[in-house]
């Protein structure tokens, strides 16, 4: 008996209770599944509630945006917090080399692209393309509200065209762009950011990211614009986190923790 | 939804899948993962959940794929099975 | 067979499909070799089981949930259940787009920590292939 034959069981029996299960559920795209509309006779779904409300009290037209950093605000502060300590276990892992290895491990590293014939071309496409990213970056960041984007994808983009610099010539050009002191201190402050949009209302008397009382704060005429600005500021605290870490994980990948040489 | 789309999106990502986990070299299995990523990115962007493919096709088809490679190269191409 | 398809397979397509798609993860977390494999097993998993949480909240002839113009005030609270219904079935469900869409960056950031330690392992024992790994790490003196 090998191990693949248990494996097969397993995983057909897991299978088979599984599509079992399907059989009962509610159609797919079916308006009037619980999910959707909540149950007969019961308190209704709350979606509903969210894209009814979401534009009375934010004034944000992209209902994603509204549940994501205000309904659901202390959900997405603890998914900030998640990453950052993602990014501080893989600088736990594997940014902690020892002197004898270091020596043995750096390459002798290329200068620049311009000494490469083999790299030039892909080297001179990454500079002409890197600041339209970063461009593109920083619109789906301050474009959230109205169209799909907002921090989450803004700080990838962001963090791809760091890479791409990585990719483009090599690992020291990005990490002289962007060092590891810069992200680590962009990284944490993502995080306080987002938790300093949460303080700022309870140091004005009301809950923790209750962001409607900030109108004093930022002179805007109604609690919903006061909302949308915050939803805002919160973006931006996400995508400095995100940019950050996903920047620092690969550089540590891809150097094993010695952010030098690179691929 | 547009039922012929979500059909060939449908087959085309189990056949990504099972092609991924079994070809040997990782790096070209890498690859096909970062077409399954995409893949994933249409089908969420045919069921309206335009943020979510937004997200995947960032992270799925870009981040993801990169991280692998680098883990590949900084070990070994090749795979058992 | 052609009934079964047409009458159990038909309208659940899709969830049979993210079915499949989770037992290929699973069988390749358990019984592949490879930790690269493995892993990609875990991320394939992962997808099938938020493509599954994204399927919920698909609505017929539904939009995406970004608004194009300003709902009418007369929708006004939730207790106008029936006119607060049909605005709402024009719109996708929004909360599971919400709880996914964190789920994948969080699902990148793990991956990254899975594969820093992948290179770990094979910075220690020169190999990802498990059987090799076992026998190396039973071939260990015991005060390590």
């Amino acid at each position: 008996m090998n191990p693949k034959f248990f494996a097969s069981l397993a995983v057909v029996i897991t299978g088979f209770v599984l599509l079992y299960g399907v059989s009962d559920f509610p159609g797919f795209g079916d308006p009037r599944s619980p999910a959707n509309a909540g149950v007969e006779g019961g308190s209704p779904s709350a979606s509903l509630h969210y894209i009814n409300e979401a534009y009375h009290d934010t004034k944000v037209p992209n209902i994603v945006t509204a549940v994501l950093a205000d309904y659901r605000g202390y959900d997405t502060m603890f998914e900030t917090v998640v990453i950052f300590a993602a990014g501080m276990a893989i600088f736990a892992i594997l940014r902690c080399v020892r002197k004898d290895e270091e020596a043995v491990v750096a390459p002798p590293a290329k200068s620049s692209i311009d000494g490469d014939h083999n790299r030039i071309i892909v080297g001179m496409t990454c500079r002409i393309i890197i600041p339209v990213v970063q461009i593109f970056g920083l619109y789906v960041i301050a474009h959230g509200h109205p169209s799909p984007g907002g921090g989450f994808q803004g700080g990838v983009i962001l963090a791809a065209s760091f890479i791409l610099v990585a990719l483009g010539s090599n690992l020291e050009d990005a990490l002289s762009r962007f060092s590891e002191k810069n992200y680590l201190t962009l990284a944490s402050l993502g995080v306080i950011i987002y938790a300093g949009f949460g303080v700022l209302p309870q140091v004005l008397g009301r809950n923790f990211l209750d962001y409607g009382v900030l109108q004093k704060l930022f002179l805007t005429d109604g609690p919903e614009m006061a909302r949308y600005h915050s939803i805002l500021g919160v973006e931006i605290g996400v995508a400095l986190t995100v940019m950050s870490i996903l920047f620092a994980i690969f550089a540590n990948l891809s150097s094993r923790g010695t952010l030098k040489g690179g691929l | 939804m547009i039922l012929p789309f979500d059909i060939i999106i449908l087959v085309f990502l189990i056949v990504a899948a099972v092609i991924a986990l079994n070809v040997k070299d990782l790096l070209s299995s890498a690859m096909i993962f970062a077409i399954y990523g995409f893949l994933i990115c249409l089908l969420w962007a045919e069921m309206g959940a335009v943020d979510v493919a937004f997200t995947e096709a960032t992270v799925g088809a870009g981040i993801s794929t990169v991280l692998f490679i680098a883990t590949i190269l900084n070990t070994r191409r090749r795979s058992s099975d | 067979m052609v009934e079964f398809f047409l009458n159990t397979v038909k309208p659940n397509f899709n969830y049979w499909v993210y079915v499949i798609l989770m037992m290929v993860g699973l069988w390749s977390l358990i019984a592949k070799n490879n930790l690269i494999k493995k892993i990609m097993g875990l991320a394939i998993f992962q997808t099938a089981i938020i493509l599954f949480y994204v399927s919920l909240g698909v609505k017929d002839g539904a939009t995406i949930p970004v608004l194009e113009q300003v709902p009418v005030e007369a929708a006004g609270t939730v207790a106008a259940a029936s006119t607060a219904g049909a605005f709402a079935d024009g719109f996708a469900n929004p909360v599971p787009h919400v709880l996914m869409l964190t789920a994948i960056v969080v699902g990148v950031a793990t991956l990254g920590v899975a594969l820093a330690l992948c290179q770990t392992i094979f910075k220690e024992f020169d190999t990802l292939e498990e059987d090799e790994l076992l026998r190396k790490i039973k071939a260990l003196p015991d005060d390590v």
